[in-house]
């Protein structure tokens, strides 16, 4: 069997069933074989390599799996790289494979070549250079055992055209052979007892989940936990989906553009178990005055996070499903409800809010859609107020299902998210929100809803300006408005037109609900090209580097 | 990162796979971790498909550990550990390359013997000389040099190991 048909066999192996995959040169092989061997693969070529990467990224992140890429060399692979640290920064698994120039040719400066395991090293969790047709499948093998696992991410597998060509018998192995690697399955039983015993003492706990619940998928035991112990929870950007049964419990997101209320948790509590969460600085703010009040407890799959931003109190290296089903087999003795209270009385004084006068408010329409589309609608943003807004007004309360570049603040991340998470869940509402902006960073890809006949619901919300540095230069820069004026945007009605993509606009708050229901009950794709208030700003804003408390609610 | 602390030169034992690219993968990530690597030397072990790195690195505690949990997550480094410096033994060699003026060889060649180094080569001009022990005994045997007469010098980086347990 030649290489590339050993690539394609093992993908089957590990059970894919969707490639994101864009040819060339160096990876002609693999897909002659995909032609005459790929039943059961189905293959999703987008329009642009960073457009597969990302629909690849929210095809994972919507469905759990792992996302797989397979672009030709050079400038293919050169074209994942904003993918890849995307998935990176957020903990996705992936597996990249690009095809590489034949042996004989590497450091020769070949036509399309590119130092691919030398580009991504700083980007991956692992990468590999397959320079040896025995070491293929084993490879291939070690790639989806290594984003899948532990802390998840990205894998790059890069082929060489030779080895490609190379035969050699085929055996997936079952062992990935890889002693030293060796993630945490359950949090250490001590810790534990430690951590029942510090709740006990605690008059003011909080949980701070992030993204890590819903990697390990601990939603349903996190809500569990909260239902029996009372204690209430903030969940950063990225581990929105938390649905306890009194709503009083749930305090929205925190950080930056958090709620206030969420944040006055954090900075009033007097423990804190924080639950698969990097400690940012979008979330910590001052980190000399974080949680300045609190004894912290730190669970985390990855140990390297314990202490890296924030020092810890006491720390449980262990996956969050796990650590959550030993809590809950634990008995909590403690009464929260002042506590409780105490969060409700300053989120009745301290609501999110926005004026509602005047113009179209793209918080209205996030608002909007929260209530009108289903519960487990899966909710694409890109980067920049169009994020924030949705992170503070859609309600989600189910796992998986708001994507967004949480790490690395990925422009363009929408779009081709979206149609990830609509290959990857067809039955399900997928509805994209962006900016004007950063919808036009992969818009090309709006080709490939037209080309896989898929549905995507997308609201772009054109406020004619790259909004959220906007927001920085008319609080800090004397509203110098360098490089964000986006008054020549094109028509995007006639844009997805010439796509065949149904689209209307949406011009001002009478109509909105009409409209937004149209997108919710509407059997195809669609668009509403929303033009919004230019000057609405995302608040509350914490300051880049000020505490937690020191928050800005008016211009 | 630990601005305010005080920061100290720390011995970080790394031992990895040898497999192609390890060495840069172990020092591209402390530098884009944010530390500096002051030496680092790198050699078999008595495995003969594992490698020994030996790094010297600044850093306050809390970031010496940070680059060990780091460390870890490179697939291919199977320990890290650090050389205490309690029970630290640590040497380097040294190949110095000396320029001698007419009427100083003995007296350069009774330093030497001071220094338990040796002579490699000799020619009209000078000596290679050959010197082993701590960083500190080279900086101070090359501190008897003027700047000029020394031509070349090449180090090795340090090796370290902690003492056997005395208890």
């Amino acid at each position: 069997m030649n290489g590339a048909r050993i690539v394609i066999e093992s993908l089957k192996k590990e059970g894919v069933d969707t490639l994101f995959c864009y040819t060339g040169g160096a990876v002609i092989s693999i897909f002659d074989e995909l032609h005459k061997h790929g039943e059961g693969l189905r293959l999703i070529q987008p329009r642009h390599e960073q457009g597969g990467t990302h629909a690849a990224d929210g095809y994972a992140r919507s469905t759990g799996k792992t996302g797989v890429v397979l672009v030709t060399s050079g400038p293919g692979a050169t074209n994942t790289i904003t993918g890849i640290a995307t998935a990176y920064m957020d903990s996705i698994p992936l597996v990249v494979i690009t095809g590489q120039v034949s042996t004989d040719k590497i450091g020769t400066d070949a036509f399309q070549e590119a130092d691919v395991t030398g580009i991504t090293l700083p980007i991956t969790k692992a990468n590999f250079l397959v320079k040896d047709i025995k070491d293929l499948a084993l490879t291939i093998k070690r790639a989806f055992y290594l984003a899948g696992t532990g802390r998840p991410g990205p894998v790059v597998v890069d082929i060489p055209g030779n080895v490609q060509r190379q035969d050699y018998p085929f055996r997936y192995p079952d062992d990935p052979q890889l002693p030293n690697y060796r993630p945490k399955t359950t949090g250490h039983p001590k810790q534990i007892r430690t951590t029942v015993k510090m709740l006990e003492k605690a008059k003011k706990p909080l949980i701070l989940a992030g993204g890590g619940i819903n990697l390990s998928e601990a939603n349903d035991e996190l809500n569990k936990f909260l239902n029996k112990s009372g204690i209430p929870v903030a969940t950063t950007l990225m581990g929105h989906g938390i649905n306890p049964e009194d709503e009083r419990l749930y305090c929205g997101f925190m950080g930056m553009h958090g709620t206030l209320y969420a944040n006055y948790a954090i900075q009033n509590a007097d423990l804190i178990i924080a639950i698969g969460v990097r400690f940012s600085d979008r979330i910590t703010g001052d980190t000399s005055v974080f949680a300045k009040n609190a004894k912290l407890i730190h669970v985390d799959i990855d140990p390297a996070e314990i202490g890296k931003n924030i020092p810890v109190d006491l720390p449980i290296v262990g996956p969050a499903t796990s650590v959550l089903k030993e809590l809950n087999a634990s008995d909590i003795h403690g009464n929260y409800s002042h506590w409780v209270d105490e969060i409700d009385e300053y989120r009745r004084k301290n609501p999110l809010t926005y004026d509602k006068e005047g113009l179209l408010k793209p918080q209205y329409l996030v608002e909007l859609a929260s209530r009108i589309f289903p519960d487990n609608t899966i909710v694409a943003t890109d980067v920049g107020q169009n994020q924030m807004w949705v992170g503070q007004y859609y309600r989600f309360r189910y796992p998986r299902t708001f994507l967004t570049s949480g790490g690395l603040g990925t422009m363009g991340f929408g779009l081709p998210a979206a149609i990830g998470a609509a290959v990857g869940n067809p039955d399900r509402e997928v509805l994209m929100f962006s900016g004007d902006g950063g919808f036009q960073m992969n818009m090309q890809e709006l080709n490939t809803i037209r080309k896989y006949k898929l549905k995507v619901k997308m609201i772009i919300m054109d406020n004619s300006y790259l909004g959220m540095v906007r927001q920085w230069q008319e609080l800090l820069f004397d509203k110098r408005y360098s490089g964000t004026d986006m008054n020549d945007n094109p028509d995007f009605l006639k844009l997805a037109e010439v796509f065949g993509i149904k689209a209307v606009r949406l011009e001002d708050a009478a109509h909105a609900e009409e409209i937004i229901r149209e997108l919710a009950e509407c059997q195809t794709s669609m668009l509403v090209h929303a033009v919004v208030d230019p000057k609405q700003n995302v608040l509350p804003m914490v300051p880049a580097g000020k505490p937690l408390d020191k928050v800005i609610t008016k211009f | 990162m630990g601005e305010n602390q005080q920061l100290s030169d720390h011995i970080v034992s790394v031992l990895v796979n040898n497999h192609p690219g390890v060495l840069s993968k172990v020092t591209s990530l402390i530098t884009r971790r944010g530390f500096n690597i002051d030496g680092i030397s790198a050699g078999n072990t008595k495995q003969s498909d594992m490698f020994r790195l030996t790094i010297v690195v600044k850093g306050d505690d809390r970031s010496i550990e940070q680059i060990q949990k780091q460390l870890y997550k490179i697939i291919d480094v199977v320990k890290v550990w650090t050389i205490t410096n309690e029970s630290k033994l640590d040497r380097e060699i040294g190949l110095i390359k000396i320029r001698i003026p007419h009427g100083q060889r003995n007296e350069i060649l009774q330093m030497i013997n001071v220094f338990k180094a040796s002579v490699l080569d000799a020619g009209p001009e000078g000596f290679i000389v050959e010197i082993t022990g701590t960083t500190e005994k080279i900086d101070s045997f090359l501190s008897l040099f003027e700047h000029h007469q020394i031509v070349e010098v090449a180090r090795s980086g340090i090796v370290a190991m902690n003492r056997w347990d005395k208890k």
